[in-house]
């Protein structure tokens, strides 16, 4: 009897684990960023090359720091959801406008709403690199102290925002 | 006058991507050294794929990051250091071996060790549930003389 009943254990153990990693997304890294400070920077904003934003004139706020590009697919999938946001007016988020062109950039806000506080403009991608940043979109969520507490990788949608990303955020605006 | 022409318009899409190649650094040493850097590290947008042989754009950067890097002065190890602060250690092909690592270089030593252990007791096993020989005296001589008698044919 044994001897069925171990090949067939060890057949089952197997199929649970390669069907846990069939759902699983190989891109999703998980970023060794997550309870660090933000990364510092100096950027200019979007709209306005003359005017410089960093990590400190943040400091004391919980604020999300979006990532998106014009000539990113799931950033336009994700735009509503974060038009939406924006509308609530929970936390300020900041869009981070990488590897763009000025006008370009400027173009897709115009035309399908400005969800966004701040646009920061990080054309040649340096801070996205120090920020992790490998696939766009991707949001981070960052604290008070300005430490990162979460990064998503991929579009924001309703689901993540309700379970994942919004209880998160009421959390850290009570401390 | 019209083969020439020809011959100038087989060119034209060689003239339209000339544009594209500006990877090669100035300094061909430090190219050699950068891509032997970028083999060890993983393409995080195309998996299983080293930065030295991507041509993906996430790729093109780190490689022109590493440059930049090295032109600053900076050691392999700090390179490596500096992506893996940012990225994590799966960037890496070969992560170092600590607290977190540690499962997964030493499972395929285990499981090794599990399967040499079943089987030693299934051998074990075996040699206990199969019975030396039942045959008599008398059988064995018949055997030998028969397998002796297919020798002498």
């Amino acid at each position: 009897m044994m001897r069925f009943i171990l090949p067939f254990v060890v057949f089952a153990v197997l199929a649970v684990f390669l069907y846990i990693g069939l759902g699983r997304d190989p891109r999703e890294v998980p970023s060794p960023l997550i309870g660090k400070p933000a990364p510092a920077f100096s950027l200019p904003l979007l709209h306005d090359a003359k005017k410089q934003i960093s990590v400190q004139d943040m400091k004391g706020q919980v604020w999300l720091l979006n990532v998106w590009a014009s000539w990113c697919g799931a950033c336009k999938d994700e735009h509503p959801v974060l038009m939406d946001l924006a509308s609530q007016g929970i936390v300020p988020v900041l869009g981070l406008n990488y590897k763009d062109k000025r006008e370009d950039g400027e173009a897709v806000l115009r035309k399908a709403g400005d969800p966004y506080t701040l646009t920061l403009f990080d054309a040649d991608g340096k801070v996205g690199f120090d920020y992790g940043v490998y696939g766009v979109p991707e949001t981070y969520v960052i604290d008070k102290e300005g430490v990162i507490r979460d990064k998503l990788i991929g579009a924001v949608t309703p689901q993540n925002l309700r379970d994942r990303i919004l209880p998160l955020l009421e959390e850290l605006k009570k401390k | 006058m019209r083969y020439l022409a020809i011959a100038l318009l087989c060119l034209l899409p060689t003239v339209a991507f000339a544009g594209e190649a500006k990877d090669l650094a100035d300094d061909p040493v430090m190219e050699r050294r950068m891509i032997q850097l970028a083999e060890k590290v993983r393409c995080l947008v195309c998996q299983s794929e080293a930065v030295a042989s991507s041509h993906s754009d996430w790729s093109n950067d780190v490689r022109q990051i590493m440059r930049d890097k090295m032109k600053e002065g900076a050691s392999d190890q700090e390179i490596l250091d500096m992506l893996v602060e940012r990225f994590g250690k799966s960037v890496l092909f070969d992560p170092p071996v600590d607290k977190e690592t540690f499962p997964l270089w030493a499972a395929p030593f285990i499981l090794l060790l599990i399967g040499v252990a079943v089987l030693f007791f299934q051998l074990r096993k075996r040699r206990e549930t199969v019975p030396e020989s039942t045959l008599s005296p008398e059988a064995h001589r018949r055997a030998a003389a028969l397998l002796n008698e297919e020798d002498n044919k």
